[in-house]
């Protein structure tokens, strides 16, 4: 597998200046000459499907859900990075650059990041000029706050739903370009294979989830923009919905995979309270902005939180990290508290839980302003839990959130299969070994709105392709390996439903591939996974049609798929013999119990090669150099 | 405690429904309500009987995928919350519990509990946006917005478009649905060059699709999961009889 990154040459400030002028275009009357097929419509497939739309592309776009409104970037609370300055904190582009590639555990592409700390700007700009309302000033300008792994207030916000704002707004230009008839749009249909042509992505199949209709769909560009792949252990924040099947199958064609075993964990979420327990929910990690975070000194407390006195509290990030404190990087604040769990400090029912705490915030600031900052947040978790944070602190536990892993993209965000480009979480590309908070929004709009629309032009322009009909005999292979797949789901004679399965492979995963990892429980891991799947394929039952809305046969087939992925996430975190961000290796530790990672041997992207049914994988390698930021032991402290 | 559920079962949109009952035997009141509806399908798929068909996704209140009716009430008793966030710990043991889909001519049934909303996306489509070519925003703190008016368009912004407005409404109308994008987009400085054209095209959008008036019921602020204010009606009121006394905008 030959991964060449195509990182423009020049000092990183003018790369992405110099490579948008020598990148070829598409003459504005040939544009709707190409078809291109945008599969998601969240912030990187919303964002993407109506600039090229506008821009004069014949785009179809596709999403599981009833409408493109829903995708899960939607659910994002806390905020959107961007280097404005605007609080004249020491603020930049190269700051923002160095926190991320820092935050990443300096595992990301140099180039890649500096592009997206570029056109940071930009997108508030835009956004903006849409009418997203983020927070104001009182003199009308743009409020920020702070954000977990940063010193300076460069996060954007409208409440604690920016997600949704800003989706709304890429949903409200993809309306308008549906409207125009730039954008064709395929709502409630799943893409469930890549159609590959001479070595190059022509097209997708997908099943329509209201008929079951099987179908394939040309083009001259797939742009996968279909989220991360959390969902692999069952119980996580994304939506119920969420899956890895698109870029699951994009592998199995071709595409290599990179670093599966960099999935991020959120420190702060409502703790699971029983088994039948679908979802995981996050508090917004701008909670830690004015919440404290401790548990009691005593292992097994039984008291309230009221009833435990100052003294006898540990807030062990301020303790810690005394320079970051309760902001230090979710995979720091997640491992920590696991660590205060695991030696019984842990509070709440089982002890899975530590303390979130505003007693100190409500006494300094008032309930008034508590409650304009964090209002929606206090109330779903009241909604949720039963219990009143103004007077009760929460209770949090770290839940799997965010995968950093993803398909590998060259910098014109190209798969290495041609003409298959992947936006937003579905890519590995800009947050390394771990993503700082508000950083997800800032790479789907940079991915959808700017880099996309420019690279894939230059993709058209320089690439001949030939012309192909849905007669092609690799469009019928394709279609009929999909019938064959959902057939075989079909007329199982199993007993267990998908989800338990599910369920069952969650768990083990969360065991022994979740926070911390090891060689020993990863090794059982891929012991026993292989197992499972069989037991899956050999007794899950799918009750009903596939000519109707079935959605134990939508659950089923994605499961199915989450299973081969889990496998290649253990093999990856067990390939990888070092600790750093997200993936923490108890066999590689600091003596105080920070991440140690081993630039000599794994500063490198690893990148998956399929290499068919029941055989193993191929690891490749893409170095990663440093020019301008030197890799150091993080410290937060 | 223990619930008996009646959900409507319906195979399509055409084809007749019926309630079917099944009882809940060992709900935990920290459950959320789909989770206990997750545990009755769980069942059903166990004794190879098809479960129900109910939409949900993000489960956490924001998505504005799930929705029905329970009881007689859109999103359930307990106000200010989407399906999803209701939790079991507001009923009560032997309580009976009546599930249906929406009812309305704009959302037809696709099966069991799940509806077409498709007609939301529509309304949108006519006129619920700022045209905004990616590329040509000016720097964003060129446009001042004053902290009210960028509060209150956040008030209205916040829909997040399930459609229990139109279900509680005795017109089935979607004016709350509709005021609430209108007004988020007309209450801010970027919103104001097509404020007028986007309320005639979206009312037209509105009536084109099957939805009812607005009698001012209020049925629809009542049940609305993120409490969009009936407020929105009235300005969204003013901004039409604003656009009907206004030169017509310029067609091409």
């Amino acid at each position: 597998m030959e991964l060449n990154a195509h990182v423009p040459s020049g000092p990183i400030e003018s790369k992405w200046q110099r490579h948008q002028f020598d990148m070829k275009l598409v003459n504005p009357a040939n544009k709707r000459k190409y078809n291109v097929i945008v599969v998601g419509s969240g912030l990187a497939g919303g964002a993407a499907a109506a600039s090229l739309g506008e821009m004069g592309y014949r785009v179809d776009c596709f999403c599981f859900q009833d409408s493109p409104r829903r995708a899960h970037s939607i659910a994002a609370q806390g905020g959107i990075n961007a280097a404005k300055n605007y609080q004249n904190d020491g603020d930049s582009v190269h700051r923002l650059f160095y926190d991320t590639v820092k935050g990443g555990d300096f595992r990301a592409r140099e180039a890649n990041v500096y592009r997206l700390a570029e056109l940071s700007a930009n997108i508030i700009d835009q956004c903006v000029a849409q009418g997203v309302p983020f927070a104001r000033e009182y003199g009308g300008t743009l409020d920020n706050r702070s954000f977990g792994g940063a010193q300076v207030s460069r996060t954007f916000y409208a409440r604690g739903q920016t997600g949704q704002q800003l989706l709304l707004g890429a949903y409200q230009a993809l309306s308008k370009q549906i409207a125009a008839g730039t954008v064709q749009m395929h709502a409630r249909t799943e893409m469930l294979d890549l159609i590959v042509i001479d070595g190059a992505a022509r097209g997708i199949v997908t099943r329509d989830l209201v008929t079951g209709e099987t179908k394939s769909w040309l083009a001259d560009a797939v742009l996968l923009c279909t989220g991360g792949y959390s969902n692999v252990f069952y119980l996580s924040t994304n939506a119920i919905g969420c899956n890895a099947t698109a870029i699951w199958r994009a592998y199995r064609r071709g595409a290599g995979f990179a670093n599966p075993c960099y999935t991020q964990i959120h420190p702060t979420c409502i703790p699971q309270s029983g088994d039948y327990q679908s979802k995981l929910t996050l508090m917004s990690e701008s909670l830690r902005n004015d919440g404290r975070i401790w548990v009691p000194k005593q292992a097994g407390e039984t008291r309230t939180a009221d009833k435990v006195p100052e003294g006898e509290r540990d807030y062990y990030l301020e303790r810690l990290y005394p320079s970051f404190g309760n902001l230090c990087p979710r995979d720091i604040a997640s491992r920590r508290a696991k660590e205060q769990c695991d030696a019984g400090r842990g509070v709440g029912p089982g002890g899975g839980g530590v303390y979130l705490d505003f007693a100190e915030a409500i006494g300094r600031l008032g309930r008034r302003t508590v409650e304009q900052r964090y209002g929606n947040l206090f109330e779903m978790y009241e909604r949720i839990t039963g219990e009143d944070p103004y007077t009760v602190p929460m209770r949090i536990y770290p839940a799997p959130h965010y995968t950093m892993g993803g398909l590998w993209v060259d910098y014109n965000l190209m798969s290495t299969i041609p003409g298959l480009h992947v936006l937003g979480e579905a890519n590995f590309s800009d947050h390394g070994a771990n993503r700082l908070g508000a950083s997800a929004l800032m790479q789907g709009l940079a991915d959808g709105y700017f880099v996309a629309p420019a690279t894939l032009g230059h993709y058209l322009a320089s690439t001949k392709l030939a012309k192909v009909d849905l007669d092609h005999p690799e469009v019928k292979r394709t279609e009929e390996e999909v019938a064959n797949r959902t057939r075989r789901l079909l007329d199982n004679p199993g007993k267990r439903s998908a989800m338990s399965f599910h369920r069952e492979l969650g768990a083990l995963l969360w065991e022994k591939c979740g926070m911390a990892r090891n060689r020993e429980g990863l090794t059982e891991a891929l012991r026993l996974i292989p197992q499972l799947r069989e037991e899956f394929w050999n007794d899950v039952t799918v009750p009903g049609t596939g000519e109707s809305l079935n959605q134990s046969l939508e659950r089923a087939g994605r499961v199915g798929d989450f299973f081969e992925l889990a496998e290649l996430l253990c093999r990856d975190a067990l390939e990888r013999e070092e600790s750093c961000g997200g993936h923490f290796r108890e066999e590689y530790q600091t003596e105080d119990g920070e991440a140690q990672r081993r630039d000599d041997l794994f500063a490198h992207a690893a990148v998956w090669e399929y290499a068919g049914e029941d055989k193993a994988p191929i690891r490749n390698t893409e170095q990663l150099d440093f020019e301008y930021v030197k890799p150091a032991q993080r410290s937060y402290k | 405690m223990k619930l008996t559920l009646h959900v409507w079962r319906q195979s399509g949109p055409t084809a007749p429904g019926r309630f079917e009952t099944y009882v809940a035997p060992d709900v935990n009141e920290h459950m959320s309500f789909l989770e206990m509806l997750d545990v009755v399908n769980e069942r059903l798929t166990a004794e190879g009987k098809e479960p129900f068909a109910f939409e949900h996704d993000c489960r956490e209140g924001i998505c504005g995928s799930c929705g029905m009716v329970i009881n007689g009430r859109p999103h359930g008793k307990t106000g200010l919350t989407a399906t999803c966030q209701l939790h079991m710990r507001h009923f009560s043991d032997g309580e009976e519990l009546w599930i249906e889909p929406y009812r309305a001519k704009a959302f037809p049934v696709i099966r069991d509990l799940i509806v077409d909303r498709s007609a939301f996306d529509r309304i949108i489509q006519a006129g619920g946006y700022i045209s905004a070519r990616t590329g040509s925003a000016p720097e964003a703190n060129a446009i001042l917005v004053p902290k009210p008016a960028a509060d209150w368009a956040m008030d209205a912004a916040q829909c997040i478009g399930c459609g229990a407005c139109v279900a509680a409404c005795p017109n089935a109308s979607a004016m709350l649905f509709l005021s609430a994008k209108v007004s988020h987009l007309g209450l801010l400085p970027q919103g104001q060059p097509e404020r007028y054209e986007r309320v005639q095209r979206m009312l037209e959008q509105h009536d084109a699709e099957g939805f009812g008036n607005c009698t001012n019921h209020g049925a629809c602020e009542a049940v609305c999961p993120k409490g969009i204010s009936l407020d929105f009606i009235a300005k969204l009121n003013r901004d039409m009889l604003a656009s009907a006394l206004r030169a017509p905008v310029a067609q091409e």
